[in-house]
């Protein structure tokens, strides 16, 4: 099974969310990274003070073989982008919930209680598997 | 695993990236067994197929095989495939899994009345063995398999290879020096497991489809389907040396000939991306004033060469190596440049 860390909360695109107060980290789970294979290109579209709405793609991900959008989990304001990942996109492969984190949210506080907690998304993969 | 032309294939075992450079510097294993593979047999098996295709299948001999075209009277490319001569009344054709019903059939017609046809495709697994240490890891599988590095490019035996009854080919389709090997089917996972298990030390990895496109993309490879298909031809698409004009004739030949008299319209060409993209088969290129003027048909990183790469049909005034063209990735446009191919050539031993 993949690695789920238990402090973060999910969507079933497989991204992760970090939130502390409000402000809300983004990136793209073990599952997700297993399924591109060896991630070639990250293009984050928004910048620093840009609002985003849930659901609404802020970036694209591309592996050798595939391309995949990367959508925001909850709505907010930009207030950081992993400029990074544009020189390294290798880094979501060896550290997909760290160093890979690829935005951050001001959003309002409690916007990721809607989303799923470990248990839920172990249980949404297990059923995407079959 | 994926669904590919109703088999279920494997895109990846360790990663494509790996798989990748483990056939550029040592050795990969393919499960090729979806490839169709087509027998005639009887004195005119030769002429048979020489009608079909467009390459000269009259000028190989015994143990000789030949790329060629096979295409419909337009002159657009029915299938590419690999014919192998056993002997004068006994010929192979190895097709594309995706047009094994089409070519089947036509390759049934020719032979009404002429020579015996059999589809040995559900009886006939294909495995590939690729790299510049397959014939050291063929080497480890018996004294016959030893023997076949012998072989020269195109040319094929018999041999027995890890107590298996195979042909063994100087084929491939990755760019490197390698065989293909063709065996029964029942004796397929033996095969497979006996040249993973010899050739495990030397650096042979199993190979999936994912590296088979990365690989024989950087060595400018076609891929039925996304670079050549029925609305293509093989003067645009850079398969001319494989259309020979002397051939008294071939199904196509007329419609070739008309296309060969006027300056080609349009070329498969190859390209680096310069800009931040990958172009993938579908996505439309654009001049530099944004103008749409081509498609891109294939389009991956190429591990070896570290470049983005692709091929795509330009307009011919846009082909010349050097040119800057766009690529629409998704509605940004990304700068790309043509090339010439292949993006990757092997190192001359």
């Amino acid at each position: 099974m993949s690695n789920v860390p238990d402090s973060l909360r999910y969507t079933s695109d497989h991204e992760w969310t970090k939130d502390e107060g409000g402000r809300v980290t983004v990136g793209i789970t073990a599952f997700a990274v297993e399924q591109l294979g060896d991630i070639t290109l990250v293009n984050i579209d928004v910048k620093v003070g840009d609002d985003l709405e849930a659901g609404k793609a802020f970036g694209t991900i591309e592996s050798v073989k595939t391309l995949s959008d990367l959508f925001a989990p909850v709505s907010g304001k930009v207030v950081a982008v992993n400029a990074d990942l544009e020189s390294k996109p290798e880094l979501v492969n060896e550290d997909c919930y760290g160093k890979a984190w690829m935005i951050t949210l001001d959003a309002a506080p409690g916007s990721t209680s809607a989303l799923l907690d470990a248990a839920a998304y172990n249980a949404h993969l297990k059923a995407t598997a079959h | 695993m994926v669904p590919f032309a109703g088999w279920m294939m494997p895109v990846q075992y360790t990663g494509i990236v790996d798989e990748h450079q483990a056939v550029r510097t040592a050795a990969g294993l393919f499960d090729a067994s979806h490839m169709g593979e087509l027998e005639l047999r009887g004195r005119d098996a030769v002429g048979v197929v020489d009608a079909l295709i467009t390459n000269d299948a009259r000028k190989i001999g015994d143990g000789q095989a030949l790329y060629t075209c096979a295409c419909n009277e337009g002159g657009t490319i029915l299938d590419d495939l690999i014919i192998y001569r056993a002997a004068a009344d006994r010929v192979l054709v190895v097709c594309n899994a995706s047009n094994r019903e089409k070519i089947s059939a036509v390759v049934r017609q020719a032979a009404l009345g002429r020579c015996d046809f059999v589809d040995q495709s559900d009886e006939t697994a294909l495995i590939a063995l690729q790299g510049p240490r397959a014939f050291d890891v063929l080497g480890l599988a018996g004294g016959d398999a030893a023997k076949c590095g012998e072989l020269k490019s195109f040319h094929f035996r018999d041999a027995v290879v890890a107590n298996v009854r195979c042909t063994v080919a100087r084929t491939g389709y990755t760019g490197e020096d390698g065989v293909e090997l063709f065996c029964g089917w029942n004796d397929a996972p033996h095969l497979w497991r006996m040249l993973l298990e010899l050739g495990g030390p030397l650096g042979l990895k199993p190979a999936g489809l994912g590296a088979r496109d990365t690989l024989r993309l950087e060595a400018r490879l076609s891929l039925y389907g996304n670079d050549i298909d029925e609305t293509t031809n093989p003067l645009e698409a850079g398969l001319g040396w494989v259309v020979k004009f002397d051939k008294p004739s071939f199904v196509g030949k007329a419609a070739l000939e008309a296309i060969k008299a006027k300056p080609l319209a349009r070329k498969l060409v190859g390209f680096e991306v310069t800009g931040r993209g990958i172009a993938r088969h579908g996505y439309l290129l654009r001049n530099v004033n944004g103008d749409e003027v081509g498609v891109c048909t294939s389009g991956s990183p190429g591990p070896t060469v570290g470049k983005t790469i692709g091929l795509g049909y330009l307009p011919a005034s846009l082909a010349e190596p050097g040119t800057k063209f766009l690529v629409d990735c998704r509605g940004k446009n990304v700068e790309a440049v043509v090339v010439k191919t292949p993006f990757y050539k092997r190192p001359v031993a």
